[in-house]
């Protein structure tokens, strides 16, 4: 098993485009650990999906997930998002063992998938309200964050009149609306160009302070945007490394 | 973090789907129309412009159950097709709250049928009008539209995640409705009675508030694992 201990990093408090808090990331010693991984199997039917997956992430480390298609990254993010069951090992959230403590690490943790899980017929300020009102919390941030991702002027339209790129805005604005300590990234970056991409990046990329679980298919970007790097093939983990120490001969046991 | 308070979830729910409903006219048309449109095939297919009590009775809750499923079927479409299910999954609202909004969409749905086809109805199956049944017949629509709107909302979310949705959303809810069938059709033919009413036993309300209660506990209870993966 490998413990994530990963680089250091320190920061101060300062103000964010979103209004949220930006935590200093404390020292490696003082760190808990925000995952928790042992030998995590879940399967679809027969088909086993992940095996053997042991990790921990420390809190306010970042997890770069890599692999081909169909590796299982997508699954792994669902599990941690408590979205479905592990089928065996144990899995720990900040502290807690899920499926039980689901309810506990829910209102912490923000997903960003494929999807962005915003109603087509509603406007981005529709679904964020709908959203804050789901996460008991009050409407003041909407604005703060349709600001941060340049979508004020166009909150109140439907989404389905939106273009792909402002969508994924929108939907990195119900990810953060409740300021989760957890990330957990589905390929943030896919579809969005140079220009978009700057503008999401303090938001949910490595100085946000969060903890971070990023699926990618860049690697360069995962080496550089990240602590830890776990390559998945077939669902089972062929390394788990730290971010420098990513290079071909890893990478050709991912790809080939 | 504190939990979200359930009314003011329950409360956005409901305010999204209708506002998705508004947006779309995906469902209330659709139940709309198939219950006038019933309504005028009885008239022409049995002839007559009066029926007896017992057979309007029937032909009204058939006709009314059956626009309720065109209903039931599309009310969690969009929460399945467009990731409303795993937002709402991935927050920390009480998971019956989904529930309870879906029932009373639901609830809502069948009011705006009741006041679009009721009065086809009473014209083309009633000869007299509807106006002395009526206030009888709220107290059925009320207890009766409850026990639909309950199993719709609970078998919708079973059926929303299936491949066969538009099958196993009737197979499902039809048999459990028959009980509210029998009770409100029980409850509605004395009121339709030409050409004075008749009293109503009281055995039907009695049954359908038991329906209405047993159910709701029921499906309040099932709901979270419904939802589970």
């Amino acid at each position: 098993m490998l413990a994530a201990c990963g680089h250091l990093a320190t920061g101060r408090p300062d103000e964010r485009p979103d209004g949220a808090r930006h935590h200093p990331i404390a020292p490696a010693a003082l760190r808990v650990n925000a995952l928790s991984l042992r030998a995590l199997t879940r399967r679809y039917g027969e088909r086993t999906a992940l095996a053997d997956v042991t990790l921990e992430l420390a809190e306010g480390l970042t997890l770069a997930v890599l692999g081909p298609n169909g590796a299982g990254k997508s699954t792994l993010l669902r599990v941690l998002a408590t979205l479905l069951r592990p089928h065996g090992g144990e899995v720990e959230v900040f502290g807690n063992r899920l499926p039980a403590g689901g309810a506990e690490v829910r209102g912490r943790l923000g997903l960003l998938a494929h999807e962005p899980m915003l109603y087509r017929e509603l406007s981005a300020r529709e679904n964020l309200r709908l959203q804050a009102a789901l996460h008991g919390i009050g409407a003041e941030r909407i604005e703060a964050l349709l600001a941060s991702v340049s979508l004020e002027r166009r909150g109140d339209e439907p989404l389905r009149t939106l273009s792909r790129g402002l969508i994924q805005r929108a939907a990195v604005c119900r990810v953060l609306l409740h300021d989760p300590d957890l990330l957990l990234l589905d390929e943030p970056y896919a579809n969005l160009d140079p220009a978009a991409r700057r503008v999401l990046e303090p938001l949910i990329g490595r100085e946000s302070g969060k903890t971070r679980v990023v699926v990618s298919h860049d690697p360069a970007s995962a080496k550089e945007d990240s602590d830890l790097v776990l390559g998945l093939a077939r669902g089972r983990p062929a390394f788990l490394i730290a971010a420098g120490e990513l290079d071909d001969t890893a990478l050709s046991q991912l790809y080939g | 973090m504190n939990p979200p308070h359930s009314t003011e979830v329950v409360r956005a729910l409901v305010v999204a789907q209708l506002r998705l409903e508004l947006r779309t006219f995906e469902s209330l048309p659709a139940m709309c129309l198939f219950a006038v449109t019933t309504f005028v095939l009885f008239h022409f297919g049995l002839n007559v412009d009066r029926v007896s009590s017992d057979l309007a009775s029937g032909v009204l809750w058939v006709t009314l159950l059956l626009a309720a499923l065109l209903g039931i079927n599309r009310i969690y479409v969009a929460d399945a097709e467009q990731g409303g299910f795993d937002a709402f999954l991935l927050s920390p609202a009480q998971r019956p709250t989904l529930f309870v909004a879906k029932t009373m969409v639901l609830l809502a749905y069948m009011a705006v049928v009741e006041v679009v086809a009721l009065p086809a109805f009473a014209i083309l199956l009633l000869e007299p009008s509807l106006w002395n049944a009526l206030p009888g017949l709220l107290g059925a629509l009320a207890l009766g539209n409850l026990g639909v709107a309950i199993i719709g909302a609970l078998v919708g979310a079973l059926a929303v995640r299936t491949q066969a949705r538009d099958l196993l959303g009737p197979l499902v809810s039809l048999p459990l409705l028959v009980p509210v069938l029998i009770g409100v059709a029980g409850w509605t033919a004395p009121l339709l009675h030409y050409p004075q009413a008749l009293a109503v036993a009281g055995r039907w309300p009695l049954v359908l508030a038991l329906y209405d209660g047993i159910f709701g506990l029921i499906a309040f209870a099932l709901f979270d694992f419904l939802l589970e993966d």
